[in-house]
């Protein structure tokens, strides 16, 4: 507040832009109730550009609805969210959503190109098609996902890796700012997660707000900047660094006694 | 009868409904071909079932009142298909559960009203089974103008139907609206089947809207080769199963939906990838371990086997 009022006493200083001093994605004070009771309770969530964080906790524990609260498909009973300081609204923010896997209709005859330019649908908008602006950033999303030389392949004959990054480049195409990623790495192996890792840190480094859900600790342990750890609501949060040594906070969110082979996965892994 | 005598009684003035058939039936095939490759390629076979049946009550009201079946099938359909998709919004039961309600209670409400109608048993089985007679010459510019209309909406939405069908959450997620573009698919899927119900019959329809798409799917891997490939399977089918049906005196509706089938069967074993019999010989070549390259190079071919 200060600083606001300082700003404005001196003539000529510039006052300062909430819009990109602020975290890119904010996530405050978020409350869902589904079916009648609270999936999710007074979470807090926020993710700057260039950072990789990750979202940790167990089945159920309302990650994917954050992540659908983040992205405006479900209305919270209390608390908002903002994109670049500005409330989220499906279609008015890019925010690039990179869903699991197998919510993509795989056996839908689409090359890769026109796959990834279905992520500029919503942008363009009804009764216009894609112009050289749109296809331009198409090549650019395919380029940085290192797909450009698999463009015309059918998205079904792609490998489990491929898919992955034709996803995140359907996201990508929107150029957008955040980047929310669900369970990533599900059914893939090691080298391939590695790969996606080095991806996603690159993507938040290039000056992108990054959040992904993901149950493979190691992956997450060792590639993101910061840890969210939510069951229902969010526990705790810090630097993997940090939050490895707090064991309290990995029984309380995932309901494990302090002898539980997951507390010692992570002591190994720090 | 050979093709030439066909041709002659197309253009035979006492057989003027024949050419009529032949036309209505070409371009519903057309237009069920387009909008059947949406139909197949999103699981939704079933709802083109129930729309196909949940238009009858709107044909036999039509049918009593002597008014339009087009307009009487079309708001039939539209509103089983706007119940379907509000009832569905219950998460207790799954959409195929709403569609098996709604698309019976449907046709039995067609059933009990075309009931009341003098001459029930015969217009009944024209309704169920399709007929090439009688069709009023209105009729052909009441299907052409429906025809023109569902083809040009597929064409405009055309990337808004594909986004939704690839993956709903992230077409949400963009800001694309899943649930009207819903709505708007049941729609040209009821346009549809209404405009194709008069010769080929109710039951059979759904065969107009699966069955190109379907033989279609298996002969590409492209969506836009599908969509033109569809409609052509589908008026290719519609006039030889007419042509057949005329010549023997088969009923049409059936023939032509074996003609279909029958191109369905083809395009089962001998799609250029995906068939049985080029997966035969892929495996024959892999067992003699003659590799690929040889053989398209003609060295393989010539040689002593």
């Amino acid at each position: 507040m200060n600083t606001v009022v300082d700003a404005s006493a001196v003539p000529g200083a510039p006052v300062p832009d909430t819009a990109s001093a602020g975290p890119a994605l904010e996530v405050s004070g978020v409350s869902v109730r589904l079916g009648g009771r609270f999936a999710l309770r007074e979470a807090e969530l926020r993710v700057a550009r260039g950072e990789l964080v990750g979202l940790i906790g167990p089945n159920g524990a309302g990650k994917t609805t954050l992540l659908r609260a983040a992205l405006g498909l479900l209305k919270p009973a209390s608390g908002r969210v903002r994109v670049e300081g500005r409330d989220v609204r499906p279609g008015r923010v890019a925010i690039g959503y990179v869903p699991q896997r197998h919510e993509f209709a795989w056996d839908f005859p689409i090359s890769v190109e026109n796959v990834v330019m279905t992520g500029r649908t919503g942008r363009l908008g009804l009764f216009r098609r894609p112009g050289v602006e749109d296809w331009r950033a198409v090549d650019d999303a395919l380029e940085r996902v290192r797909m450009a030389d698999l463009r015309t392949r059918p998205a079904g004959e792609l490998s489990g890796g491929q898919r992955q990054r034709m996803l995140v480049a359907r996201a990508l195409a929107l150029q957008p700012a955040v980047l929310l990623l669900d369970e990533p790495f599900t059914g893939l192996d090691m080298p391939t997660q590695e790969l996606l890792s080095e991806l996603f840190v690159s993507l938040a480094r290039e000056g992108r707000a990054v959040l992904m859900t993901t149950h493979d600790l190691a992956a997450a342990l060792y590639s993101c900047d910061r840890l969210v750890l939510l069951n229902r609501t969010v526990v705790a949060e810090g630097t993997p660094r940090a939050l490895s040594e707090d064991a309290g906070a990995w029984m309380e969110t995932f309901g494990v006694a302090a002898d539980s082979p997951l507390l010692r996965i992570l002591k190994a892994v720090a | 009868m050979s093709p030439a005598e066909f041709l002659t009684d197309l253009f035979n003035p006492d057989l003027a409904f024949l050419p009529k058939a032949l036309l209505i039936a070409v371009m519903s095939s057309i237009v069920c071909g387009v909008v059947g490759c949406y139909v197949v390629l999103r699981g939704m076979a079933f709802i083109g079932d129930a729309v196909a049946h949940a238009v009858f009550p709107g044909l036999a009201v039509a049918f009593v009142l002597s008014g339009s079946l087009v307009i009487g099938g079309t708001v039939a359909g539209v509103l089983t298909a706007v119940l379907v998709a509000v009832f569905s919004q219950n998460r207790r039961l799954k959409e195929d559960s709403i569609i098996g309600v709604f698309f019976v209670a449907a046709f039995a409400l067609g059933i009990v009203i075309i009931s009341r109608a003098p001459g029930y048993a015969g217009s009944l089985q024209q309704f169920l089974f399709g007929s090439i007679t009688g069709i009023p010459d209105e009729d052909l510019f009441i299907v052409a103008g429906t025809g023109l209309v569902v083809l040009g909406v597929v064409l405009v939405l055309h990337k808004e139907l594909v986004t939704i069908s690839l993956d709903r959450e992230t077409a949400r997620a963009l800001g694309v609206p899943v649930f009207w573009l819903d709505l708007v698919l049941y729609v040209l899927v009821t346009l549809a089947v209404v405009i194709s119900v008069q010769t080929i019959g109710n039951i059979l329809v759904l065969a107009l809207l699966i069955t190109p798409a379907a033989t279609a799917r298996l002969l590409t891997d492209r969506l836009g080769v599908m969509m033109v490939l569809a409609p052509l399977i589908g008026a290719v089918s519609a006039l030889v199963g007419l042509y057949v049906s005329w010549s023997w005196d088969f009923p049409t509706g059936g023939t032509i939906v074996l003609v279909l089938t029958a191109a369905f069967l083809a395009a089962w074993f001998l799609a250029p990838r995906q068939g049985l019999l080029s997966k035969a010989l892929a495996t024959r070549r892999d067992a003699t371990g003659t590799p690929p390259v040889a053989a398209a190079g003609g060295q393989g071919v010539d040689g002593p086997v």
